[in-house]
């Protein structure tokens, strides 16, 4: 049975206003259990609509969303079940943070889980090593930290959830390449590690390259899923719906411009690499 | 979710009333309030109805709109009906129960109460739904603008008051996403006593303080980049006109009035 499965999914904000907007229309999506799924998709496309319907935090306007074959929102029980078995990280979720001591915010979760202190304990110093967080500060007040490092411990204050799905909008929104490189790294060690499930939204296609599954959303619906090389296969498309492709699938495409037969669907320096180099061998290519 | 809020909300537009001169519409709506107390007969009521259904008709503003507004005021709204209708004393008993005595006037005192609020809070609802804040602000201040000679700060004031609006919509969301982001670290602000629910906002308003005070040093600064120096000599990027709409607008506000005063007076 697939963790999460979205049925028809549609949500209209300010429904019955001048306001009134849909964000997202019809949608269907099946997340399977473990594997990184990357959601990209132009601002205001409903991703961040999305996301707030795999943990009942948004009520659909039509459509279910089900978690291990049951409506989130079927109880009041149900609903608090979806808040702990789906982790959410929101943009910048360092404005988040309100405790005196890092290690108290990173309790948050575990504490409103109603866990035993032992088990509290041992998730925060797990959740705090996966972000690189050094046990020396946990006594800190967070505020006083600097700012990826707030961001690290709004993400480990989630991790301490242990959740089956970690969604993570935007993780590396503000981040230097430097810090970006390393957190990625971390949470895709984390999912390894834990073989659960992460679902990351971002606009930054050298993020989204490196998940296994692709889901491209535009004006509220998912117009492309599947691995990255048949997605970025389709670059045209891409373009024209306001996205970016990864630095080596625009090298691939400017190529195939220009006449070279770098085959579709090449979006790493590596296979972009190897293609140049096997035409190169072949003689085809007139560089 | 708090988005939602209708109370004191703009509703962009163009019609006759949006394009109207804020200044008058806020000495229109406060004429409104004024003449609305002299109301005291059947036929005044029906009148300023009719020209508050007629503005309404000329504004676009749904009336669905309206009375989504008027629900927070439901218990004012009963409470005035009721007090008036059990505490007004007089001859003409309609109906009595030990010591609970209905009589015609508390009756008649009880609709034109409730009437009363209900068409004063409506009036000044399609003020704010027609006219932006800022404008609102603006007209403020120019019409406040004599008081300055008294040494009152009025340019300060308003823009006191045009920040504090400014950021509210602002403020709003970022209590949206936090209460989000909280919700989603398993908070749980609907259950409990009632020192565990205050105890429950705590993670809610701590990074709301922090937020707003990191806005304010934000817009202090920005403020200070374009070489905000305080309100002498500043000039308007907007200028506040007064058209033949706005004349049109007072004649009909005056007709109003002279309506009130001369169904007042016969008594209709």
């Amino acid at each position: 049975m697939p963790l999460i499965e979205i049925r028809g999914l549609t949500h209209i904000y300010s429904q019955g206003t001048p306001f009134e907007k849909t964000a997202i229309e019809n949608l269907d999506l099946i997340l399977e259990q473990g594997g990184t799924v990357g959601l990209i998709g132009h601002t205001g496309s409903g991703k961040s609509t999305l996301i707030s319907h795999l943990n009942a935090l948004l009520k659909p306007t039509a459509g279910t969303v089900l978690l291990d074959g049951e409506d989130v929102f079927a109880t009041k029980a149900s609903i608090r079940a979806a808040r702990f078995r789906v982790g959410v990280v929101f943009q910048y979720p360092e404005y988040q943070l309100f405790e005196e001591t890092v290690f108290a915010d990173i309790a948050y979760g575990p504490k409103n889980l109603k866990l035993p202190q032992e088990e509290i304990d041992r998730r925060v110093r797990q959740a705090a090593a996966f972000v690189g967080m050094d046990e020396s500060v946990f006594a800190q007040s967070p505020l006083e930290l600097s700012g990826g490092q707030k961001r690290r411990v709004a993400i480990a204050g989630v991790l301490a959830m242990e959740p089956e799905l970690l969604v993570l909008d935007e993780p590396t929104a503000g981040l230097d390449p430097a810090g970006r490189e390393d957190l990625l790294e971390k949470l895709f060690a984390w999912q390894k590690a834990r073989g659960t499930a992460i679902l990351l939204v971002t606009h930054d296609m050298s993020i989204a390259n490196r998940c296994g599954r692709l889901v491209v959303m535009s004006e509220g619906k998912i117009v492309m899923d599947g691995t990255p090389a048949e997605i970025f296969a389709r670059d045209g498309e891409l373009v024209s719906i306001g996205l970016d492709l990864p630095g080596p699938a625009r090298i691939a495409r400017l190529l195939r411009e220009q006449g070279v037969a770098v085959p579709a669907g090449v979006y790493t320096a590596d296979r972009l690499y190897e293609a140049v180099l096997s035409l190169w061998r072949g003689g085809g290519a007139p560089c | 979710m708090l988005k939602d809020i209708t109370l004191g909300q703009y509703f962009p537009g163009d019609t006759p009333v949006h394009n109207l001169d804020p200044r008058t519409k806020l000495l229109l709506t406060v004429a409104y309030i004024v003449a609305l107390f002299m109301v005291g007969s059947w036929g005044g009521y029906a009148l300023v109805f009719a020209a508050l259904a007629g503005v309404m008709a000329l504004s676009h503003i749904r009336p669905r709109a309206l009375l989504k507004g008027l629900k927070p005021l439901v218990f004012i709204i009963v409470f005035t009906a009721v007090l008036n209708l059990f505490f007004t004393s007089g001859e003409d008993v309609l109906f009595s129960w030990r010591f609970i005595k209905v009589t015609y006037t508390g009756l008649e005192r009880a609709i034109f109460m409730v009437l009363r609020v209900l068409l004063l809070v409506s009036g000044t609802f399609l003020l704010t739904y027609t006219t932006s804040p800022l404008a609102i602000t603006d007209a403020l201040e120019k019409l406040l603008s004599p008081l300055k000679k008294l040494h009152v700060p009025v340019y300060e004031l308003s823009l006191m008051m045009c920040i504090a609006l400014r950021f509210i919509p602002t403020l709003i969301e970022e209590t949206d996403r936090i209460i989000s982001a909280q919700k989603a670290r398993g908070a749980d602000l609907e259950t409990g006593t009632l020192p565990e629910r205050a105890k429950a906002l705590l993670p809610l308003l701590i990074p709301l303080f922090i937020s707003s005070f990191r806005r304010a040093d934000e817009l202090a600064l920005a403020m200070e980049c374009r070489c905000y120096n305080g309100g002498q000599g500043r000039t308007r990027m907007k200028q506040l006109h007064m058209s033949g709409r706005d004349a049109v607008a007072f004649a009909l506000g005056g007709l109003l009035v002279a309506g009130i005063l001369i169904l007042r007076k016969l008594g209709i």
